[in-house]
């Protein structure tokens, strides 16, 4: 996994709530059997004027010039502030490399759904956590200057905004931990295999249904 | 002695290892696997040289790609069949039974799973779908994961974890004639938001719960994580035993005793804490429709269309002007006044043999109406579709010039050739009516199986409870 330890670019704004893992991505590029190459269709049928499919040539499609992507100055944003409830729906870890191959290194916004956030994390992209009211500051900001740039600090769990203020996140030490050091799980959990082992041991004797074949 | 609710006690019963900050080793019983959100997975063991840790906990799939047509001829789409022909050499190469798909024990993997009692009490569940959720009817904590989970469970049998807060849905009272589970998870969602069970899993408890079937119970569950929550719960009682007796991989009559005993056991304790409790008269839950692109833009079947006009909180507003606008709907017209092109009964919430069973006692000797392009009836699984054939309920549909189709996930999500055309207007029994959910440019109202029924009939949406 990518390291995650601070980042600081431009940042761009989508402001609305509950925005799905269906507008992140949609559904007809989940038949991909690859984890790279879905940056193009990022927030798809918003982005683009026409449906896209799988095969579809991206560079030739006609940009939708209301969506805020597709404005000028929000080019090469690595940042995205966003609403509520961000990337709820289904568990379609497509979105978040979605969002990482379009060139994101992290979300801000005061909630998100709990698969997406997890996926996230799994992939050095970084969801971070404000409330209500800071984020109206940021999009408030994002909006007024142009070229407005955040500093994300994981090791100090802080973003840090043009002006000197900083607004402190909290995090989950373990995923921190991982993410500063680029540390997958699986390596880290098979440290654990002697005990996984023996609770299986354990669980076997006392509900040995469990254990009975799929056949 | 200390009180403990029911997913207290399914939480402590898997815990592996537990370290000082919370962070938890979990262990996983079962895991289904589906073909969207395992090749990867399966690639990254590949690529790291590992194996399963234990293949007979593995029960594979193919739901959201295959055709609901014909399928002697294969898939069309080269895509789609791609992707499915990775998960049948993944299991071959792994050893993990996959029910293929001409199986006819293949469907969704939401309906397979309890049906081939590969899902049972006290167990962890998870599969790389969000509505894994459904299992919970079962008291089994079942939960969605992302791809990198489902390689770490494939892996370890294990997932890394932090435990959830718990809410209790109490649903008193008895749900009225015509007046469905899936009407109550909506009326929930619409009361508590679609981030309302965020960071916590639900239990739902109370007489209205006690006297669902496990179909209800499952389409309840189902629902949860469109209220926000992975997971959902229903204690063991006998209505759950019943439905076990006799399942494929239920336990044999050498375990069973033993463990209807144990899964007695799996309900909170009286007096147990609950961060939160929802209270919910079932008696005054009347029939859901949705008309936004969320499910908690949800009204009953009586009301009228909202008006954003009256919506004082600006993100909220801009929400629904901006979902009136994509649904093709002007505020406070009457809900039974809205024109369906489409209607569609099926999806891992609505596709189970009593969801077949309600709809075809709405039909029975009646027609489609003129304006209705398409009604798609999809049963769950190819079991659910022999079990109504042998009713005769296919004849009712096919009668009424509904299609009867092959199972599989088809237009809750259209990732095979079943979909909505742009500005298309669908009675959906499915689960999500997000933007382009069932097609680009679709437009979904998420109802009950009556519900979608009656539209299907009407052309436009009527009360059930009246219309009868």
């Amino acid at each position: 996994m990518e390291k995650f330890v601070m980042h600081q670019g431009l940042v761009a704004p989508l402001d609305r709530a509950n925005v799905d893992t269906d507008a992140i991505i949609p559904k007809q590029f989940l038949k991909s059997i690859r984890r790279s190459g879905f940056g193009p269709n990022l927030f798809d049928s918003w982005r683009y004027l026409d449906i896209g499919e799988p095969d579809s040539d991206n560079s030739q499609r006609p940009l939708n010039p209301d969506f805020i992507l597709n404005q000028p100055r929000y080019k090469g944003a690595s940042i995205l502030v966003a609403r509520k409830n961000f990337g709820c729906g289904s568990s379609r870890e497509h979105a978040p490399w979605a969002l990482a191959d379009y060139g994101f290194r992290a979300v801000i916004a005061p909630s998100y759904g709990e698969i997406f956030y997890n996926n996230s994390l799994k992939n050095g992209f970084l969801p971070v956590v404000l409330s209500e009211s800071q984020i109206d500051r940021l999009f408030h900001d994002v909006l007024a200057f142009p070229g407005y740039r955040l500093t994300i600090d994981l090791q100090a769990q802080t973003v840090v905004v043009g002006d000197g203020t900083v607004f402190e996140f909290e995090f989950d030490p373990h995923r921190k931990y991982c993410l500063l050091n680029g540390l997958d799980d699986i390596g880290l959990t098979l440290r654990h295999a002697q005990r996984i082992r023996d609770y299986e041991e354990q669980r076997r004797r006392q509900q040995p249904w469990l254990f009975d074949a799929i056949a | 002695m200390l009180l403990k609710t029911l997913y207290d006690k399914l939480w402590d019963d898997h815990v592996v290892h537990a370290e000082d900050d919370g962070t938890t080793l979990l262990y996983i019983d079962r895991q289904l696997l589906h073909e969207v959100t395992s090749a990867q997975a399966f690639e990254g063991l590949r690529m790291a040289q590992r194996k399963p840790w234990r293949v007979d906990a593995n029960l594979a799939v193919a739901d959201h790609n295959v055709p609901t047509t014909d399928r002697s001829q294969g898939i069309d789409d080269p895509v789609s069949r791609l992707q499915i022909e990775t998960l049948d050499s993944n299991c071959v190469d792994t050893g993990i039974v996959e029910f293929r798909m001409n199986d006819p024990r293949q469907g969704i993997v939401h309906v397979i799973g309890p049906e081939q009692g590969a899902t049972l009490p006290g167990m962890t569940v998870v599969c790389g779908d969000s509505h894994t959720s459904t299992h919970g009817a079962f008291a089994c904590l079942a939960f969605g994961i992302g791809t990198s989970e489902v390689e770490h469970a494939l892996a370890t049998q294990t997932l890394v974890a932090r435990k959830s807060r718990n809410m209790l849905v109490i649903a008193k009272g008895q749900l009225g004639r015509g007046v469905t589970a899936k009407d109550l998870a909506l009326a929930l969602i619409g009361q508590i938001g679609t981030a309302g069970g965020t960071g916590y899993t639900i239990e739902y408890a109370g007489s209205a719960i006690e006297a669902l079937s496990m179909e209800g119970r499952m389409t309840l569950c189902n629902m949860s994580i469109e209220a926000g929550a992975r997971a959902g719960l229903v204690a063991v009682d006998d209505t759950t035993v019943r439905y076990l007796r006799g399942r494929p991989f239920s336990p044999g009559p050498a375990n069973w005793n033993q463990a209807v005993d144990y899964w007695r056991t799996l309900r909170s304790d009286p007096g147990a804490k609950f961060d939160r409790v929802v209270e919910i008269d079932a008696s005054q839950v009347r029939p859901q429709v949705t008309w936004g692109t969320s499910p908690e833009m949800v009204v009953p079947v009586d009301a009228r269309v909202p008006d954003p006009d009256r919506e004082r909180d600006p993100v909220r507003r801009d929400g629904m002007e901006r979902a009136l606008k994509y649904m093709g709907l002007e505020p406070n017209m009457p809900i039974e006044s809205i024109r369906v092109d489409k209607v569609f009964i099926g999806s891992c919430t609505n596709s189970r043999i009593e969801d077949l069973r309600a709809a075809a006692a709405v039909v029975r000797g009646r027609r489609k109406a003129q304006n209705v392009k398409l009604v798609l009836i999809v049963p769950g699984s190819g079991l659910v579709k022999r079990q109504a054939e042998q009713e005769g309920l296919d004849r009712i549909f096919r009668d009424a010039g509904f299609e009867w189709r092959e199972a599989g996930c088809s237009m809750c999500l259209g990732m095979n050739a079943d979909h909505l055309a742009p500005g298309e207007r669908s009675a959906s029994t499915s689960n999500r009516n997000f933007e382009g959910r069932q097609g680009a440019g679709g437009r979904t109202h998420l109802v009950s199986p009556e519900m979608a029924a009656a539209a299907a009939i009407e052309g436009h949406f009527v009360d059930v409870r009246r219309w009868r």
